[in-house]
């Protein structure tokens, strides 16, 4: 190795101002950009925070143990729905079937459970998965716009749910005390198996789209699928598989659902895909792809519930502020988010 | 491999990237600057050997010293064809890219050079011909065949992924593992950081890739191509938007590839760049292959002559176009003018008038501003400085509305993209911009635009099966009369043409000049961008050359000839004598 | 009036058939004529004039939301928030009715100018994607509504406001006569004025609408706008006709609907081509289709899935146009 004189080294300029940008407001838009760039990263987790340890003084009934189990366990099931969103949405897509999957996989877990776990467990994974498998042909091989592929679906998975259900008529019952039901009612020192399921699917999720080529790719293809073609990455092929994830995710969570609940319960899930779509975005997930992270869902997930949940102790107030809340918070991402890309933009 | 001490970390004059970049954005021949001109020359050389022991070196790097010619054909093209509908891009087109050399392809709009790049590179199949690499007869069905064999291609547009870090872009797709098969960031980060440092680039893997300049961001596709072991690097304009500073680091770059035996073929418009780095040319010109030999032995003027066909021997005087061959009698006073247009990168100081009846030229290659200056006219393009002023008012903020309220009107040059209104009828894009005057209380009136449409239609001879036909049917030259019916239905006063007859068929191209003529006859003041030079020539009274976003002359009365625009274009300096040009002779 | 010329040779009628364009532009009507015989023949009691009537009540709400719909996707964009504004319109009633029908029936509309406004704006002036800013307010609209009317559902006993959801005009429900007329009027919104063209020029190619001068951001925010007030108008029918206010369930789905229903009806989702009246005919189609499988005593499931497939393959016939 050569010693002798080290190589010559030019520094990287920093990002050029263009004369556009710097003709107004340069200082006060780098101000502007870093509050942004912080209220995009990490805005959900310190939000959560605040809200946490406020309420926990307000609220006695706020901060204590049996509390936090119940509202981490009522967040895993939309936790686990949002890990695939968050995954379909750094690819540039979405993924409106999720919550109709989420209630058909319940319904199909319930039904399947009278054969045992097995059985239980993977009825809904296939079935869910293939509507998923489904969706990403139509985004990737036929071209279509993922919004109205997944729209359809939607329509298509609640109907599939129905016709299994006598339109809604019958609901199935998971038998009590069984190995199925157990997974989504048992506990490990006050905390339910879902809780533990969700964190492990995070830790998994995250260790995929950090440390693995397909994860590198899910950034790549959201991020300029031109390039990601160029430099010969499986862009269709991941696609594909982004949506198969999301499905079965979608429809497990479902199923843990159902065996939490005894029952596959066929009005759940409505809605579901937003909650999910809101928890990714204000966790700081680009809503046009190429950026974002699993443990800033988590946070977004965790926000919302307790926002909901605090909503619930406070008893007065009525429990649609939540959305409302949520609402609020997603205009105030998204507006964020674009700023920043605009200001990307001219550098 | 080296482990991360093995690059010492030099004693930094510039230790610290914003102190470094900081004076740079004020002057460039700061503190930092002399950094890169002094010291590297002398380096450049040794830096590039832990470069090269850092990733594979490429296998014919050691064979082949940049001093001895010729060197061996690393890529050939022979007799290649690509034909579009309607349009034969690359006809019979033969070159050889030489291990090590730096090689210029040059032409004008339409000459061929994209469509050879994207033959080369895989997005293009040819019709006829073959590809050789080494020697060896290869077809790429995709662009990524095309890298894997060892051509890669740095675009004016980087092609990478802005929201990811470096060390991400250089190894997306074959990134280091552990034995656990997950990423092995610390390793990527380390190969990242040794891989720049042989360019001579220092900056932190981990950042983001749209946080660095754009020069950067070239230098990081650079090092991608590289690792990936290139042996032929295509680089399309890739000085278009990078300061004097990051340029003189990719030249830099471009000497330490040479020496690494790399051939590269070098796309650009600028004369100056051309001759300080490249070693042959290649001129193509309308899809053929006009030239290739040594830059040396030709001087700008004689390129230029060759890129634009224009024998310096034979300049003929007119009777080509369907202009008049008198000028028009333009009036006193300027219609419209411009001054002081500056927008970063784009224009510097752009200073013109425009006279009533009168056809004012704006030459330049290709990437002189010729648009940029047209759209800021017309406000299309927000400026940095500048003032305009029409009929001896100011316009400030100038908008697209506002312009046109104003009387201006701009047929822009991308005629798909920005012009026609592809599922909607001849008539109502005629009436498009007009559509408010063809209404009352904001309901249509289609009297008036029938009887509008009717008149232009009858005027510009514009071929329709009727008016309620989809413009995206009609072909290139009927739809160009349709924008150009849109401008002339608002009577503007000033009209601005941006290659007015670009890829539109002979008898549509007369019949828009000879309307060019009448309508300056008719008192409009008409500017007129045009890369076929007997277009400006015969059909301007007055031109105003651009070079590099900035006005470099300005030729009225007698001297709006051939051989005088030839020579602002170059940047001509007397020629040397007895140097005959080499312009019809084909090497293969 | 924007129809091509005719590229299809005349010598060969059936050869048509077989071009995806063709079902593109008249696919729709075929189907619901199809859907009208099927009935006609094997449906007994369907092609009454009452059961029509019901058909045409139940679909109105649908039309009206479908209407904006169908202007937002001719300029590229979606507007989600349509069932949310629907809710806020039927929580505002009962505030204001104590004020008298028509400041109501004024705050109702205005909600839905408000929601169409905003939505309006982050798509042209912030520049977000329509899906994203229409997004928020899809969340927090309904949350809202609910806020506004305590989470309650409420008996409406307005006899004026009753009347708009139960009267009728020559035997022709006032509800349906609405829809028709606000069809007619939207058609030569988009057909016959300055403001219907730009849409259709700015949705067709938006740098050339904006370089022709066209007021885009202008024409942009009053899209949404417009579509806002249609949907907050079709949740104060919605309301007479339930008697009641529940902004809880009112227009749920409905902007999925109405996406079916524009989508369907042959309107491209790229932009470029309004089909007002393929719009109402996709609504009806949709709705039809379920009446018969209900008719035939085939469950609701079935027609959901039926309309999942029929919007997947109108939006592939969309996308085989497209590419040619």
């Amino acid at each position: 190795m050569n010693e002798t004189s080290p190589a010559p080294v030019v520094q990287a300029p920093v990002p050029r101002k263009t004369p556009a940008a710097a003709g107004g407001a340069t200082s006060s838009s780098a101000a502007g950009q870093r509050v942004a760039e912080l209220l995009q990263r990490q805005g959900a987790l310190v939000v959560l925070l605040t809200v946490v340890i406020v309420a926990s003084f307000v609220y006695p009934t706020f901060g204590t143990l049996d509390n936090a189990r119940g509202v981490t366990v009522q967040a895993s099931f939309g936790a686990v729905v949002a890990l695939g969103m968050t995954m379909v949405i750094i690819t540039g897509g979405i993924d409106l079937s999720v919550g109709s999957v989420f209630a058909l996989g319940g319904v199909l877990a319930a039904w399947a459970s009278q054969w045992g776990f097995l059985a239980a467990l993977f009825v809904p994974l296939v079935v869910c998965g293939a509507i998923g498998l489904l969706n990403g042909f139509l985004v990737a091989r036929a071209g279509m716009a993922p919004f109205i592929v997944t729209l359809a679906t939607l329509l298509g998975a609640r109907g599939l749910l129905l016709a299994i259900t006598d339109e809604g008529a019958t609901t199935y019952l998971i038998p009590k005390g069984s190995a199925f039901a157990e997974l989504g009612q048992g506990s490990i020192w006050g905390f339910g198996y879902p809780i533990l399921i969700a964190l492990a699917l995070f830790g998994i999720g995250g260790l995929v789209l950090q440390r693995t080529s397909f994860g590198q790719t899910l950034f790549a293809v959201g991020g300029s699928s031109d390039a990601a073609n160029l430099m010969g990455l499986p862009v269709a092929r991941t696609k594909m598989l982004v949506y198969t994830l999301s499905g079965l995710l979608a429809g497990f969570a479902g199923a843990l659902s159902a065996a939490r609940l005894s029952s596959g319960v066929t009005i759940v899930g409505v809605g579901m895909e937003l909650d999910a779509i809101s928890a990714v975005v204000i966790g700081g997930t680009l809503l046009i792809g190429g950026a974002g992270s699993i443990s800033g869902t988590l946070w977004g997930v965790l926000l919302l519930a307790v926002i909901q949940n605090l909503i619930n102790q406070i008893g007065e107030l009525n429990s649609s502020y939540q959305s409302v809340v949520s609402g609020g918070f997603l205009i105030v991402v998204v507006v964020a988010q674009r700023y920043l890309a605009r200001s990307r933009r001219t550098t | 491999m080296a482990p991360p001490e093995a690059v010492p970390q030099p004693p930094q004059p510039a230790a610290d990237a914003k102190e470094a970049s900081a004076p740079a954005e004020v002057t460039e021949t700061s503190a930092p600057a002399e950094v890169t001109e002094t010291s590297a020359p002398a380096e450049v050389t040794e830096a590039s050997a832990p470069a090269a022991g850092v990733k594979k070196a490429p296998a014919p790097a050691a064979d082949v010293s940049p001093d001895s010619a010729p060197a061996a054909s690393v890529l050939e093209a022979r007799s290649v064809s690509k034909r579009f509908p309607g349009v034969v891009a690359l006809d019979d087109v033969s070159f050889t890219l030489r291990a090590g050399e730096t090689h210029a392809l040059v032409g004008e709009n339409g000459a061929g050079k994209s469509t050879l790049i994207k033959v080369l590179t895989g997005v293009y199949r040819p019709d006829e011909g073959e590809l050789r690499l080494a020697g060896e007869q290869i077809a790429f069905a995709r662009p990524f065949e095309a890298q894997q064999a060892g051509i890669s291609t740095i675009y004016q547009e980087v092609n990478l992924v802005p929201l990811m870090s470096v060390a991400r872009n250089i190894f997306l797709g074959r990134e280091p593992k552990n034995r656990f098969g997950l990423i092995d960031f610390s390793r990527m980060h380390r190969e990242t950081t040794e891989l720049l440092d042989g360019f001579g680039v220092r900056v932190d893997p981990k950042r983001p890739l749209h946080t660095l300049g754009i020069g950067t961001q070239q230098m990081v596709a650079l090092a991608r191509a590289v690792s990936v072991n290139a042996q032929v690097v295509i680089m399309d304009e890739p000085t278009s938007s990078l300061e004097p500073r990051e340029v003189e680091t990719l030249f830099r770059v471009i000497e330490d590839l040479r020496a690494r035996g790399i051939a590269v073929l070098y796309v650009s418009h600028r004369m100056d760049e051309l001759y300080r780095i490249c070693d042959r040319v290649t001129v193509l010109r309308d899809g053929r292959h006009i030239h290739t030999g040594d830059l040396a032995d030709l001087d700008r003027m004689q390129l230029v002559s060759m890129m634009l066909g224009r024998d310096m021997a034979e300049v003929r005087r007119d009777g080509v176009t369907s202009f008049g061959s008198e000028g028009h009698d333009a009036s006193r006073t300027p219609v419209l003018t411009a001054t002081g247009l500056s927008r970063d990168h784009q224009l510097h100081d752009i200073s013109l008038s425009l006279y009533a009846g009168e056809v004012l030229g704006l030459g330049g290659l290709l990437g002189s501003g010729r648009s940029e200056t047209a759209k800021a006219l017309a406000g299309a393009l927000s400026l940095d400085s500048g003032e305009l002023s029409i009929g001896g008012r100011t316009l400030r903020r100038l908008t697209s509305a506002g312009a046109i309220r104003a009387g201006i009107s701009l047929l822009p040059e991308d005629r798909k993209a920005e012009g026609i209104v592809p599922g909607l009828s001849v008539r109502e894009n005629i009436v498009l911009a007009a559509m408010p005057r063809l209404s009352r209380a904001g309901i249509v009136s289609r009297a008036k635009q029938d009887r509008i449409v009717d008149i232009f239609m009858k005027r510009l001879r514009i071929k329709a099966a009727s008016p309620e036909q989809k413009v995206g049917e009609l072909s290139g030259g009927n739809q160009q009369k349709v924008l150009l019916a849109r401008w002339l239905c608002l009577e503007p006063k000033v009209l601005l043409l941006d290659e007015p007859t670009r890829g539109i068929d002979v008898g549509a191209k007369a019949e828009v000049q000879s309307l060019i003529d009448d309508l300056a006859r008719e008192g409009l003041a008409v500017l007129l961008i045009s890369s076929d030079i007997e277009e400006l020539i015969e059909g301007a009274d007055r031109i105003v050359v651009l070079r590099g976003g900035a006005v470099a002359g300005e030729l009225s009365g007698d001297e709006v000839a051939e051989s005088h625009l030839l020579e602002v274009l170059a940047d001509h300096s007397p020629a040397p004598a007895g140097n005959a040009p080499a312009a019809k002779e084909d090497p293969r | 009036m924007t129809q091509a010329a005719i590229s299809t040779p005349a010598a060969r009628p059936w050869a048509r058939l077989r071009d995806p364009a063709w079902y593109q532009e008249y696919g729709v009507y075929l189907a619901v004529a199809v859907v009208l015989l099927f009935n006609a023949l094997f449906t007994e009691h369907f092609m009454t004039a009452d059961n029509l009537r019901t058909q045409l009540v139940q679909v109105a709400p649908i039309v009206i939301v479908a209407l904006g719909m169908a202007l937002v996707i001719g300029t590229e964009g979606v507007d989600l928030s349509v069932g949310s504004t629907m809710a806020l319109a039927t929580a505002l009633l009962p505030l204001y009715l104590g004020y008298g029908l028509v400041p109501a029936l004024v705050m109702a509309l205005l909600a839905g100018a408000v929601v169409g406004a905003i939505n309006g704006s982050l798509v042209s002036l912030v520049g977000l994607q329509p899906i994203v800013a229409t997004l928020a307010l899809f969340v927090g609209g309904r949350g809202l509504a609910l806020v506004m009317a305590d989470g309650q559902l409420k008996q409406i006993v307005n006899p004026d406001l009753l009347s708009l959801g139960t009267g009728s005009f020559l035997g022709i429900p006032l509800v349906v006569l609405i829809a028709a007329v606000l069809a007619a009027a939207v058609a030569f919104l988009v057909q016959r004025t300055t403001f219907g063209r730009q849409v259709v020029a700015i949705g067709g190619n938006r740098s050339a609408a904006a370089l022709a001068g066209l007021p885009v951001r202008r024409v942009l925010i009053g899209v949404y706008v417009l579509c806002g007030v249609l949907a907050a108008l079709a949740g104060i029918l919605a309301t007479a006709r339930l008697t009641a206010s529940d902004p809880s369930s009112l227009g749920t789905l409905m902007e999925l609907s109405a996406i079916t229903a524009v989508v369907v009806g042959g309107t491209p989702l790229n932009g470029g081509s309004i089909r007002v009246l393929g719009t109402v005919a996709g609504a009806l189609l949709m709705q039809l289709l379920r009446a018969t499988l209900v008719k035939h005593d085939l469950p609701d499931s079935t027609a959901q899935i039926a309309q999942a497939a029929i919007i997947i393959a109108a939006v592939y016939v969309a996308r085989e146009r497209r590419s040619r």
